[in-house]
């Protein structure tokens, strides 16, 4: 699959309490978390973010509590996919099992702005910057991850009897 | 070569010899645990697997985090899960009035046993880590999948090996020691990695600071931290397991990516300033910093022996004019050993409130939101942004005695201040 968009570039260690602060875990409905994604980092995004934009961030996205709201409420944006330097682990893990693909960079998340259109391919872990024209290759996802994901996340990955 | 003592609990739940690091693995589960912000969205997801849960036994279910219900929605979801465990017959959900912060309740009802592999859908479901176990947070999905199949699938682990020597001195306690780590590794110093805690520092550590320290490990981005299985873990388990478990040993060969050796001896409480736990200080060098409010609890140090470092520094004295001390002890037991102790009269009396248990404003649910511009001291984990309340307050981390001594003096302070 390739996905284009434009960058919202974040820094370092974006936490999940930015991402979905506590006082709206009252909350499990995508479309209500949506509205208030990212809201303690950039009050502006859930007004503005259009469907097909990218979530670029620095090393450790997602750090803090487990609560899969965080990827949810990014999914749930419209945005297909976040890209980062690195992601903590507990995000990383979420992120897989309801279906939000995520690309580890490294550090040449430094080179890709805010505003800049960046085109993906998950399949082959090509990234390009189309403003800037240079391209990364990463690792594609280990088989049992892409299975998950190719199944739709862990509870379809589940109920097809491979776990 | 040998295997870490994470690495043979893996082997062990996933039927193998032995693991290496990076090997993808489907593990057994021991316990199962959902909160009343996690737990409903796994439902949901566990209903549409469509199978009956694996074992009634093994699964946990707390209403923490929003409990007492705080507002409708909370309650609403609180209802769902406590309509679930009803439904399945779920052995161990804990109803408000005998519940509490769930990693403070869960190993002091014995649900935690050396060696066994636990995943909950909390972040600090590492805490179990300082009785031996593999624990580590998953999402509520995990949590879904896993309520059916009791089981899931884990990267193994490299390992980080922490040697703490010596011992610490008075006012220094676990918060601290984890604190340091922190702030000498980085929010992400460990990273997908195991922390494993080691030396003979360990053995004069309370079960107390090993469950503060292991709590914190995620804040490191460990996936779990974990203590060596000794004569304080046995005496704290005795009275509350009674099924049999198995207890591993790190071999003398095992590998790690890294070792760091803190010498206990040479540390000082410490204070994690906004707006990241690596953000780490001795107490002598935070400046002089005016608080509103001080926060004593959470599944970080909400156990007894917190709170009683807590009421020896508070005793006789009163909390600063300007401050709002508010106490929570982290389950219904603590609470009641607090009140024979005399603790709670001794934080009444200085002028603090005393609430019943829950997490509140750890998360910035409730019972003591922040507002634009406050600050505050607590003995909590995190200190993101807006973690409190408002995204333009403040919390600064510290153990039980610097939190204490601040609501006196009504700024950062040091124990020794009011106490010698
Ligand atoms: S006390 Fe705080 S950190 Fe611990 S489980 Fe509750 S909200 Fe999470």
């Amino acid at each position: 699959m390739i996905l284009e968009g434009r960058v919202w570039r974040y820094g370092d260690n974006v936490d999940t309490d930015v991402i979905i602060p506590a006082r709206y875990l009252n909350s499990a409905d995508p479309k209500e978390l949506a509205t208030h994604c990212m809201e303690d980092i950039d009050p502006t995004f859930a007004g503005k973010v259009k469907v097909g934009d990218i979530i670029v961030a620095g090393r450790n996205f997602g750090c803090g509590s487990s609560r899969e709201h965080a990827p949810v409420a990014i999914k749930a944006s419209g945005v297909p996919c976040v890209i980062a330097d690195s992601f903590a682990r507990i995000f990383y893990r979420n992120a897989i099992n309801i279906g939000l693909p995520l690309i580890e960079l490294g550090e040449a998340v430094a080179e890709i702005h805010n505003g800049d259109a960046v085109q993906i391919d998950l399949d082959t872990g090509l990234v390009k910057n189309v403003t800037t024209g240079k391209s990364y290759q990463v690792q594609p996802l280990p088989d049992f991850i892409q299975e998950i994901a190719s199944a739709g996340g862990l509870i379809n990955y589940v109920k097809g009897g491979r776990a | 070569m040998g295997m870490t003592m994470t690495e043979k609990i893996f082997a062990r739940h996933a039927g193998l010899d032995r693991v290496v690091p990076g090997q993808l693995i489907k593990c057994k589960v021991d316990l199962v645990l959902g909160n009343d912000i996690t737990a409903p969205p796994a439902i949901k997801e566990f209903e549409r697997i469509g199978r009956p849960v694996f074992d009634k036994n093994k699964i946990a279910l707390v209403p923490d985090h929003f409990a007492p219900n705080k507002d409708i929605k909370s309650a609403e979801m609180a209802k769902i899960m406590r309509e679930f465990a009803k439904k399945h017959d779920i052995t161990n959900y804990f109803e408000v009035g005998r519940m509490g912060i769930e990693h403070v309740l869960l190993p002091e009802v014995g649900l935690v046993a050396p060696g066994e592999l636990i995943i909950g859908a909390d972040s600090h479901t590492c805490t179990y880590g300082a009785l031996g176990a593999f624990a580590t947070g998953v999402g509520s999905t995990d949590m879904g999948a896993a309520m059916a199949t009791g089981d899931t699938w884990f990267k193994v682990p490299s390992s980080i090996k922490v040697i703490l020597t010596g011992k610490m001195p008075r006012w220094v306690s676990g918060k601290d020691i984890i604190l340091t780590l922190i702030g000498l590794i980085g929010v992400d110093g460990a990273r997908y990695q195991a922390l494993e805690f080691t030396g003979d520092g360990v053995s004069a550590l309370s079960m107390t600071d090993r469950l503060t320290i292991a709590n914190m490990a995620i804040e490191a981005g460990a996936k779990n931290g974990i203590f060596p299985v000794d004569n304080a873990t046995l005496e704290y388990i005795s009275s509350r397991v009674d099924r049999e478990y198995v207890t591993v040993k790190a071999d003398e060969d095992a590998s790690y990516e890294r070792v760091i050796t803190i010498a206990l001896d040479s540390l000082t409480p410490v204070v994690a300033l906004p707006h990241l736990p690596e953000n780490v200080r001795p107490i002598g060098e935070v400046k002089e910093t005016v608080i509103d409010q001080v926060v004593i609890g959470s599944c970080t140090n909400g156990r007894i022996e917190d709170l009683e470092q807590a009421a020896e520094i508070l005793d006789g004295k009163k909390v600063h004019s300007g401050v709002r001390a508010i106490v929570i002890p982290g389950s219904q037991d603590v609470y009641l050993e607090a009140m024979k102790k005399g603790y709670i009269e001794t934080f009444i009396k200085a002028g603090a409130v005393v609430s019943t248990p829950t997490c509140g404003p750890c998360l910035g649910g409730h019972m003591g939101i922040l507002a634009a511009g406050e600050r505050a001291v607590a003995t909590t984990n995190r200190n993101f942004r807006g973690r409190m309340g408002h995204v333009d307050s403040e919390v600064y981390l510290a153990g039980p005695a610097v939190a204490a001594a601040s609501a006196i003096m009504g700024r950062i302070a040091a124990p020794w201040e009011v106490k010698v």
